[in-house]
């Protein structure tokens, strides 16, 4: 299905809704192709292979609305979805905030944000086949320890995202993605333990993959360095997060500044607009012009067009991130931040959000901690966004003196966001974008390490 | 009042024309590069939710979604492909595209289908909650709303949401089965924040399973869930930063068994095993647990959240015995798993759609009661942690470890239940903390019907349970250290 075509669909579903009654309407619809091969063993384990498409239709009586979806286009199932939401928009309550967003407010980036490249979907099947399996190959040859994998997996997919309203807005995008990972299996042979880790390479484009042999000796060093890992004694003391545990931090930071939870008071961010909230190090920007950027868009799921925000300058929170309804329960405007998924109605998401790098290279932030933790793995989901507390399961190496000395496991990390934002003592300036998040290595005070 | 829907009732057939004569064709078409085995997954899914937030019913939403998985397997790998369209060409499509995992002639010309009758029907409900009307389901919602916000005037912010579903699946299988069922889910969950002094805390409670709106009463009801998510926000007001470091711990019945879920049921899943990555392979035989814990995995629970007729690659399900007094027994399979393994299936295939390709999952994972009081229990502990409710958990299945935090959770104090603590991470070794259990209550609770289960992307519905068990040792996540103690 081309751009245009898949726009006139979602503009045919507004024109409908308007016909039986709606007073406005928006359509997201999105189509798209998908591939993975997993490699195991230098064997192929699974090929997976489709194309999918769906829409969802918001519809709005004054200022009460409702939605459905479905992935069946034709006109009976679009005709039926449309009596079904009319129905249930009546069964909702009035909501004053509730409707499209303004009309000057839409808009579209005017140039090519780089989101979608022809070369990914022509890799030849073979060529995606053997970058998974010259990973794993790679990672098993790089040490004796390494003698198992979970596997390794290339990902290609591309999709064609149209939106339209009743407004008069219609646009459509196309955007595209690949990538890789491999996990390789480490093995203490006197012990018997065994340890796990990954890394990964993911771009818009073929031709911006990282090396599977890169990727592969990448991998088998972390999951070696986490060999014969202990418990360490319970105590207080500086931690530095490496920059991909780093990124956690932004997304629980993101959490706080979103305009859902801040409208709620659901937020330890909520009502501090403008006051210092982290120490001056801290600067966390949401640029929705990154080209290429995995969290760019040439406009938000509202039609709203995107912009660079700063969140929070030298530690002042100067803006939250919001779509319409949040704007309007918070009389702001919108960031053009709105995200949706087909089933409901527009929440807010990041665009490219990140913590500005500082100048520190991460071995030089490890050479400044005499007694303390770094982390570089992170499980469990213990952060409260309402009271800032944070308490989560870590791995990682214990510092004796500015050097990584041993492999720790099993031992948590607490403490309290709003605190944990004003003493980080020293921000990295290893800046990646690997993702739509993305922070350098930060060393915060203050932290407990649970263990024995 | 209608007959409850027979699982086997011909859905899709009814619906679509497809007959098992279309199946066996499709199924050719799938092996028609060799291969050992094929099956088709039909999905049709229909959703209803609900959303009260501020009082105002803000989203009405519902959808449908349905397709068709066709996956082959060659020895140990895997092809699969789905479509969104029953058009006979797409499905042809889909196998094509599967097919070509195996390279070779067809080794399967035909493949003669018969209908298998279900044997048993784990959730007869005779209305599905899908098919209620909204205004009903409203009410259940409103109702929650309301007892929340009357709770105490500290309960400043209420969000309720309310979800159901039924899904149609029918699954053919080149083994010539055609297996089919029906599957309703519903969940209510309610959130709370409680505000006192500009400190503000939160609390939730939620429930459900495979069973229509009645269900929704008693200790089920909109306003027990609502009591008890204003009921958790206000108690945390009070509560004090929670200890760091190791301790004694006691686990409140129900939900906290997502204990088990993360310790070792992830760690038993088959996947894992045969090859040889997760902290329990090559371990069946040997003690994992004390004598006093038997852990098993149940898909044939009446009405519950994690229970299913069939799984997702048509196999009965089955109580499974994982744990026996403290011995590894058995892991999950599917069927790729217990072929490979050489070792009976146990009905643990599960997909999260049509759009996956089903692998080993938990279904309902218990630990049976024991014999002892929890009263007793609490006040054999000199200073430790009674933990009564959880957020979530997570693993990593080679190293062991796995987290779950608290939500809700105490000091004991000479055997006491003293003052509420702040939420806390705890974590500690899946093949070592069963054997640390000392008492197990006679008291066994599955959760009231919230466990969402993600692997590998797939996210499927699961249960868990467990009576009051004691933990000598584990080690919580706060920031209080019993004995202080600070490097700088």
């Amino acid at each position: 299905m081309s751009e245009s075509q898949l726009q006139e669909i979602a503009q045919d579903l507004i024109g409908r809704a308007m016909k039986s009654g709606a007073t406005a309407a928006d359509v997201i619809a999105r189509e798209g192709d998908e591939f993975s091969a997993t490699v195991r063993m230098g064997q192929i384990e699974n090929l997976k292979e489709a194309a999918s498409k769906i829409l969802g239709l918001r519809l709005f009586k004054g200022v009460r609305s409702a939605n459905s979806y479905s992935s069946d286009f034709s006109p009976s199932s679009l005709a039926r979805i449309v009596e079904r939401t009319l129905a249930m928009a009546g069964a909702t309550s009035d909501d004053p905030a509730n409707g499209l967003a303004e009309s000057e407010m839409l808009g579209q980036f005017p140039g090519d944000l780089g989101l979608y490249f022809q070369d990914v979907m022509e890799i030849p099947v073979e060529r995606r086949i053997a970058m998974a399996r010259q990973a794993e190959e790679a990672a098993l040859a790089f040490d004796p320890r390494i003698r198992n994998s979970e596997g390794a997996t290339f990902e290609a997919s591309s999709g064609t995202q149209a939106y339209a309203s009743s407004q008069g807005f219609a646009g459509s995008y196309r955007s595209s993605y690949c990538g890789f990972s491999v996990v390789p299996v480490a093995l203490d042979s006197a012990s018997g333990g065994m340890q796990r880790d990954y890394w990964y390479s993911a771009a818009r484009q073929a031709s911006g993959l990282e090396t599977p042999e890169s990727v592969g000796k990448r991998a088998a060093q972390r999951a070696l360095r986490k060999l014969g890992g202990r418990k360490v004694p319970t105590s207080r003391v500086p931690v530095i997060f490496d920059a991909e545990t780093a990124r956690s931090l932004l997304g629980h930071i993101f959490e706080a500044v979103r305009g859902d939870a801040i409208y709620r008071s659901a937020s330890f961010l909520a009502g501090k607009l403008h006051e210092g909230v982290a120490g001056e190090n801290i600067t966390v920007m949401d640029d929705g012009l990154r080209p290429s950027g995995f969290g760019s868009r040439p406009f938000d799921d509202e039609g709203v067009p995107p912009a660079v925000t700063a969140v929070i300058e030298k530690g002042v929170l100067r803006n939250y991130l919001l779509n319409t309804y949040t704007a309007r329960k918070l009389n702001l405007r919108t960031t053009g931040n709105a995200s949706r998924g087909v089933a409901g109605p527009p929440g807010v998401g990041p665009k490219n959000f990140y913590l500005q790098p500082g100048a520190h290279s991460p071995e030089e932030i490890i050479r400044s901690v005499k007694n303390g933790f770094y982390v570089t793995e992170l499980i469990g989901f213990g952060v409260n966004i309402v009271t800032g507390d944070y308490s989560r399961g870590a791995s990682g190496m214990w510092i004796e003196n500015g050097e990584l000395a041993y492999p720790v496991e099993e031992v948590t990390i607490a403490g309290n966001l709003p605190e944990m934002l004003r003493n980080v003592a020293m921000v990295g300036s290893d800046l990646e974008f690997r993702s739509p998040l993305a922070a350098p290595t930060l060393l915060v005070e203050g932290l407990t390490v649970a263990g024995v | 009042m209608k007959p409850p829907v027979n699982p086997n009732a011909p859905f899709f057939s009814e619906q679509y024309g497809i007959t098992p004569h279309d199946l066996e064709k499709y199924l050719a078409a799938a092996l028609s590069e060799g291969g050992d085995y094929a099956d088709l997954y039909f999905e049709h899914t229909t959703t209803s939710s609900i959303l009260i937030d501020e009082s105002l019913v803000k989203t009405a939403s519902e959808g449908i979604s349905m397709g068709c998985g066709v996956r082959v397997v060659a020895g140990e790998q895997t092809g699969y492909a789905y479509t969104d369209d029953l058009a006979p060409e797409r499905i042809l499509k889909a196998a094509g595209i599967a097919a070509r995992i195996a390279s070779g002639p067809a080794r399967v010309s035909s493949v003669g289908l018969s209908e298998i009758e279900p044997s048993h029907n784990f959730y007869p409900v005779a209305l599905p909650p899908t098919d209620r009307d909204l205004l009903d389901k409203l009410e259940l919602a409103r109702r929650a709303d309301r007892a929340a916000r009357a709770y105490h005037p500290g309960i400043q912010q209420v969000r309720v949401t309310y979800g159901d579903q039924i899904r149609h699946v029918q699954i053919a299988a080149s083994d010539g089965r055609i297996v089919a069922d029906f599957q309703p889910l519903v969940r209510l969950s309610v959130y709370a924040i409680a505000q006192r002094d500009g400190t503000r805390q939160s609390g939730s409670s939620g429930g459900g399973g495979r069973v229509g709106l009645e269900f929704f009463q008693g200790e089920n009801s909109p306003e027990h869930h609502a009591r008890e998510a204003a009921r958790q926000a206000m108690v945390q007001l009070d509560a004090k930063d929670a200890p760091a470091g190791e301790m004694e711990v006691v686990l409140a019945p129900g939900w906290p068994g997502i204990l088990l879920h993360e310790a070792i049921g992830h760690g038993l899943e088959a996947d894992f095993n045969r090859k040889q990555i997760s902290a329990f392979s090559g371990r069946i035989g040997q003690r994992v647990a004390s004598e006093q814990c038997t852990v098993v995995d149940d898909g044939t629970i009446p009405s519950r959240r994690g229970s299913i007729n069939v799984d997702d690659e048509g196999a009965p399900t089955q109580k499974t015995v994982l744990i026996e007094n403290g011995i590894l027994k058995g892991y999950l399979q599917d069927r790729l798993s217990s072929s490979l393994m050489k070792t009976p299936g146990t009905g643990n295939g599960r997909r999260e759609s049509y759009e996956h390709i089903p692998m080993p999952r938990m279904t309902n994972t218990y630990m049976l009661a024991g014999q002892d009081s929890p009263e007793d229990i609490i006040r054999s502990v000199k200073h430790g942690l009674y933990a009564v409710y959880f957020g979530g958990g997570q693993v990593d299945i080679t190293s062991g470890k796995f987290v779950f935090s608290a939500s809700e959770a105490y000091l004991i104090e000479d055997g006491k239940i003293t003052a509420p603590v702040k939420g806390a991470t705890l974590i500690g070794d899946g093949p070592t903390v069963l054997t640390r259990v000392t008492a197990v209550g006679n008291d066994l609770k599955l959760d009231p019907g919230i466990g969402t289960c993600g692997k590998d992307g797939q996210s499927v519905p699961v249960g868990v349970g467990i009576p009051t068990i004691k933990i000598s040792r584990l080690t919580v996540g706060g920031t209080a250290p019993r004995a202080a103690t600070s490097f700088m």
